[in-house]
């Protein structure tokens, strides 16, 4: 009795101990996983201030006044008042003069050429189409908004240290005097940068926008999505619901999670081999990038596809078959509305990933400089990726927010998509 | 008639003289092992010499089986002994199953419905289904029971298909208790409503034959009750196949069993016979629950 009791007492005692070491795995544990969490953490927050607080000044702009005198000599010294004319004539004189009349300390080559580009070069169409939707304007002269040269929106943006040596910064002195003249006289207003979502890209990059790569982008995923998503569902079902299972539908499964894994530039030099040297289709078009991404995301979407298919309960299949559907009424009134969140889900992952793609898109040519707004399949554009791509690579520093900006851009995007795509699983999404 | 040896000596050994005049009852004359009267007068379903195998595994060995108009007729034995893989043969949902191989002739109204001539999507509108879990659709009550209707095209218009809708409800025992919420979900009844739902989708089409797969096995004592009484109602216009793990069942909702074992079908007869007066050892043996 007693030595049981004590026997009793020693088990208890050891499970009192291993009790204790269990607490401690699992405590241990849960800290793994706090800190997984954490450090995930830590790289988002890292990557959204770095690009937030180097992109957030893209969404604004400087604009400094220039008194501008519309002189009848140089604009229409005939009198006319003829569009040709007013359309030929040469504003940048006009906008030249006008400097040099109201800051008549600027002398010599080089300083009148710092004068001169302190306004960006758009500052000429301005002043034209100005006068053309008003001709009265000649003779005149107005105090005009014009947008000012990268350097000098960097420079009031803050982001050149004017203490730095004058040979080190893009900007000279005497524009810095020009600068902070203007700034006393309030002529000198930072501005939402309409132009960032509105203008394609540009040399100049102040006058450089997202909305050709935007534009790009969404066509390039139309297409992509218009070709993908019925392919990839079709395919799914029939593999899911219809194929026997044999060899060949093994090879076929094994060779989608194949096709899924291989790196995206194959699929670029794919569609560089067939789409445009074996069937002759245009470079750079959001119709061949869209043939390209929907080669990538096919695999994705048939993956993604078949495993909500499989998740549906066989007892509705059977229910539908014991009431004397067909597999195809089955399939269509019953297994796919049910697998349709899940489908949608697979799809806008996919499409998300082919977003964020360019490395296909370099392939078919969708890298070059365009500055026209794409408003068709065959405009040559480019995509967002690729614009963050090109801007990443240019010297101006000006650049160097524009690109965060686009990145954010990009971000904003996803987050749009993603959000849709939780929107329509909701939406779907049925119990049984 | 063959009878295996151990079957002689078993029915010797317990002072059963066998009948050998089986083929002197009513009905055509079959080779069967099967005790008992497999035949009956009008059969709505006779299935014949049905084997079916699983690849390489014989499920069902040589089964000969009628099934008669206006009556139950429960299918019982132990677990795997091939009663349900007999029953989907009946309305060929087995079909679905790869390997699957039915051999031997089953004839509703006469004709094999395993001839290549038989179209599959007919076959099931006359034979309907429930099934051991309710399945209702993840639709409405009225899409649930108006689905079998509208893909076979018996409804003309709207106020055809409410009145199906309506009447088979009625029928299911259910129209009270769902006839202000038709177009809640399916999903959202109880268990045992959701059976009666499934029963009510099953007879919208007008089915000749009615298959239960242990239609009770996931209800609670009070939902069973209800079920059973429908089924009792619904034998007046229905042939009614009933799979049941529950003996008390099978003696309460049946006229005639069927007793199965490891594939074969041992004794069939009359329900009160079975129960009071087995005539196979293994049926007694069953029934008095020494295995199973």
């Amino acid at each position: 009795m007693t030595e049981s009791a004590g026997h009793q007492q020693t088990t208890q005692q050891r499970v009192a101990a291993s009790l204790r070491r269990r607490y401690a795995a699992e405590m241990r544990f849960r800290a793994y996983g706090v800190f997984a969490v954490a450090v995930g953490l830590l790289f988002v927050a890292f990557l959204f201030t770095s690009i937030i607080s180097k992109g957030y000044t893209a969404f604004e702009q400087t604009y400094v006044a220039v008194d501008v005198v519309y002189s009848p000599e140089l604009i229409d010294p005939a009198g006319s008042r003829l569009a040709e004319t007013l359309q030929a004539a040469d504003y940048q004189a006009v906008l030249r003069a006008s400097l040099r009349a109201e800051f008549p300390q600027f002398e010599g080559r080089t300083s009148l050429r710092h004068l001169y580009g302190t306004v960006s070069n758009s500052a000429e169409q301005v002043l034209r189409d100005r006068v053309l939707a008003n001709p009265a304007l000649i003779g005149g002269h107005e105090r005009v908004w014009l947008l000012a040269h990268g350097h000098i929106d960097m420079f009031v943006k803050g982001q050149i240290d004017r203490n730095l040596p004058e040979s080190s910064r893009p900007i000279s002195d005497e524009e810095i005097v020009w600068v902070d003249a203007l700034q006393t006289a309030h002529r000198v207003q930072i501005r939402f940068n309409k132009a960032f979502f509105t203008a394609g890209d540009s040399r100049e990059p102040e006058q450089a926008g997202v909305a050709g790569a935007l534009a790009g982008s969404a066509l390039t995923l139309f297409m992509a999505l218009l070709l993908s998503f019925p392919i990839g569902v079709a395919a799914a079902v029939y593999l899911e619901e219809f194929a026997p299972k044999n060899v060949w539908t093994d090879i076929i499964e094994v060779n989608i999670n194949n096709l899924a894994a291989v790196p995206s530039i194959v699929f670029g030099l794919l569609g560089l081999a067939m789409f445009i040297q074996f069937f002759g289709l245009p470079r750079s078009v959001p119709l061949v990038g869209g043939l390209v991404l929907s080669l990538m995301t096919l695999p994705t979407i048939i993956i993604t596809g078949r495993a909500s298919l499989k998740a549906v309960p066989p007892s509705i299949r059977e229910a539908a078959f014991g009431m004397g559907a067909s597999p195809m009424q089955m399939v269509l009134h019953h297994v796919l509305p049910l697998a349709l969140p899940g489908v949608l889900t697979g799809t806008i992952i996919g499409m998300a990933r082919a977003l964020g793609e360019s490395a296909p898109l370099l392939m078919i040519g969708m890298v070059a400089f365009i500055v026209d707004v794409p408003h068709g399949l065959s405009d040559p554009s480019t995509v967002l990726p690729v614009q963050i791509y090109l801007w990443a690579q240019s010297p101006e520093r000006a650049f160097v927010e524009r690109t965060s900006g686009a990145i954010m851009v990009l971000l904003g995007f996803l987050l749009l998509m993603n959000a849709v795509a939780v929107i329509l699983r909701n939406r779907f999404e049925r119990r049984w | 008639m063959t009878i295996d040896k151990h079957q002689h000596v078993v029915n010797i050994s317990r002072g059963i003289v066998f009948n050998e005049g089986d083929q002197s009852l009513p009905g055509e004359a079959i080779e069967t092992k099967t005790v008992g009267q497999v035949t009956v007068d009008s059969p709505v379903i006779s299935a014949r010499h049905v084997n079916v195998h699983y690849g390489e595994k014989q499920a069902i060995k040589d089964v000969s089986i009628d099934v008669a108009k206006n009556a139950v007729i429960a299918f019982i034995g132990p677990s795997g002994c091939g009663k349900s893989t007999f029953l989907r043969c009946l309305n060929r949902m087995n079909d679905t199953i790869p390997n699957a191989k039915v051999s031997g002739s089953i004839r509703l109204d006469g004709s094999d419905i395993y001839d290549r001539s038989q179209d599959i999507v007919q076959l099931r509108a006359r034979v309907g289904m429930v099934f051991q879990k309710p399945n209702p659709f993840p639709k409405s009550i009225y899409e649930n029971v108006a689905y079998g209707p509208k893909i076979h095209g018996l409804a003309g218009n709207r106020a055809d298909l409410d009145e199906i809708v309506q009447l088979s409800l009625r029928k299911a025992g259910l129209w009270e208790e769902v006839k202000d919420r038709l177009d809640n979900p399916g999903t959202g009844l109880s268990g045992g409503q959701q059976q009666r739902l499934c029963i009510a989708r099953a007879i919208a089409v007008d089915p000749e034959v009615i298959l239960m797969d242990e239609p009770c096995s996931a209800l609670d004592p009070i939902a069973t009750a209800k079920v059973e009484d429908l089924i009792d109602e619904l034998r007046e216009n229905y042939a009614i196949v009933i799979v049941t793990h529950n003996m008390q069942q099978a003696a309460r909702v049946s006229q005639r069993t069927a007793y199965f074992h490891l594939g074969d079908l041992i004794e069939v007869g009359p329900t009160e016979q079975i129960f009071t007066n087995p005539r196979h050892r293994l049926t007694e043996d069953y029934i008095t629950g020494r295995f199973g």
